[in-house]
């Protein structure tokens, strides 16, 4: 059973301790500020919060004790732009969508991916970052496109528990993108994914793919769960190739995935009803899990609200803990949600919360 | 020397008062300025050097022009001020 869970929202930084059975509010930072994303570093006890303030920038603070006191760290930053670059993209920093672990072996490695569309490196726990020139500098990526923010951005950052060298990413919009030499190359994946979007003869193109969200199983890393802007897909084969999962009730539309670190072949979904009406369908939120690799999936209800709910789960907003078995959901309107059990119950940890960005359990 | 002075909506994030700096313009003056408080920098400019887009300088009660270049002239008696814009909460 996790100790703690992060929430990451519109409006602050809330951490939440079990206490005596039940889960409160022990920790607020930054209130009134943007927490775009949180990371807590097993390795080092260190936790790591990412602030996207409206006016001045996009900032990182670092906490040694936990969330109680806080210390601004450096950000990465893009090279100057080269006059006449035919990329459209404004090389500055605007947002930051993903922070993960370098690894076991690298206590001090972080990775960092931005929008618009970089992946930064930092060797020494946050103090200073290095753009990954490999694939900012790849021909490829100038075709990148925004996807839900105005410029693309890499949101999934996955690090190979068996190697830390391979790093698998999700870019939207800009499909999947594989190092198998620590970032210094990197190769489209992808096979198999579909864009419905586009020009039919570009459908299959790899950078023309969503992934609104990818993640790696930790018990079996060549398992990867995909929730992309047209449904809903798995790779068995390190990302390789990838299968739709159809026949999926109500949608097969979403941002969050989630799969169970002990088990590759259980993963969740938190199913909308479409790219224009993105809201839960008829009102009703549910989650959606396989439990046999992704042939078919149970709908789970039972403490979620059943009518005239219209929360919205973000990518990052869904997060299971190492027990595969607590699962926590924040939504866009601040509902939070967690479950004990895999997620056949339900319990509303709160109703009131700013619109959450993302939950992670440390 | 030419005064510098922020939004008391900056010092939320940062510690930051009046400043006092050397220049011939705006880029140049906040140069000085950067100088005397390194971390300053990324909350006034983008990662090209530019004004960052919900920030606005003002020369004197006047907005700079130059929001790209920061060529906007200053001299001694000058006061800059920096500004939270509306858009951009």
């Amino acid at each position: 059973m996790p100790q703690r869970l992060w929430v990451g929202t519109r409006k602050g930084l809330f951490g939440f301790e079990q206490i005596a059975g039940g889960w409160s509010v022990t920790s607020r930072s930054f209130l009134g500020d943007p927490v775009s994303m949180v990371l807590h570093d097993s390795r080092t006890n260190r936790l790591y919060a990412a602030l996207s303030l409206g006016h001045f920038g996009t900032k990182l603070q670092r906490s040694d004790d936990l969330g109680t006191t806080w210390r601004e760290i450096a950000v990465p930053v893009f090279p100057e732009k080269p006059s006449e670059h035919p990329d459209v993209t404004p090389w500055s920093l605007e947002l930051i969508w993903s922070l993960e672990l370098g690894g076991e072996d690298h206590p001090d490695v972080l990775w960092c991916g931005t929008s618009p569309g970089g992946l930064f490196r930092s060797e020494d726990g946050g103090d200073s970052w290095s753009l990954n020139r490999a694939i900012w500098e790849e021909p490829r990526r100038v075709a990148w496109e925004g996807g839900g923010y105005d410029w693309p951005g890499v949101h999934s950052i996955c690090v190979d528990p068996r190697n830390d060298d391979h790093v698998t990413l999700g870019v939207s919009i800009g499909g999947v993108w594989q190092t198998r030499d620590g970032g210094a190359s990197w190769h489209a994946k992808g096979k198999g994914l579909r864009a419905d979007y586009t020009p039919p003869e570009i459908a299959y193109d790899n950078e023309q793919q969503d992934p609104h969200r990818i993640v790696q199983s930790p018990s079996d890393p060549d398992t990867f769960w995909m929730q992309h802007h047209n449904g809903m897909w798995v790779s068995v084969d390190n990302a390789e190739t990838w299968r739709e999962l159809s026949n999926v009730s109500p949608s097969t539309f979403g941002f969050a995935v989630a799969v169970d670190p002990t088990n590759s072949s259980r993963a969740w979904f938190v199913p909308a009803e479409n790219d224009e009406s993105r809201i839960p369908v008829e009102g009703a939120m549910l989650v959606n899990r396989t439990d046999d690799g992704g042939d078919t999936f149970t709908q789970l209800r039972r403490g979620l609200p059943q009518r005239d709910a219209y929360d919205l789960i973000y990518r990052h907003a869904m997060d299971i803990a190492a027990d595969g078995r607590t699962l926590a959901l924040g939504s866009t309107t601040g509902s939070l949600w967690l479950s004990e059990d895999g997620g056949e119950v339900f319990a509303t940890l709160s109703a009131n919360l700013p619109p959450i960005f993302c939950t992670r359990f440390a | 020397m030419a005064q510098i002075v922020f939004t008391p909506n900056l010092k939320r994030h940062i510690d930051v008062d009046v400043v006092a700096a050397r220049g011939d313009t705006v880029g140049k003056l906040l140069e000085d300025v950067f100088r005397q408080q390194p971390n300053l920098r990324g909350y006034i400019l983008d990662d090209q050097g530019g004004v960052r887009k919900h920030v606005n300088i003002y020369v004197n009660g006047r907005t700079i022009t130059d929001r790209v270049h920061l060529s906007d002239p200053v001299d001694a008696q000058s006061e800059l001020f920096v500004a939270q814009a509306l858009s951009g909460g």
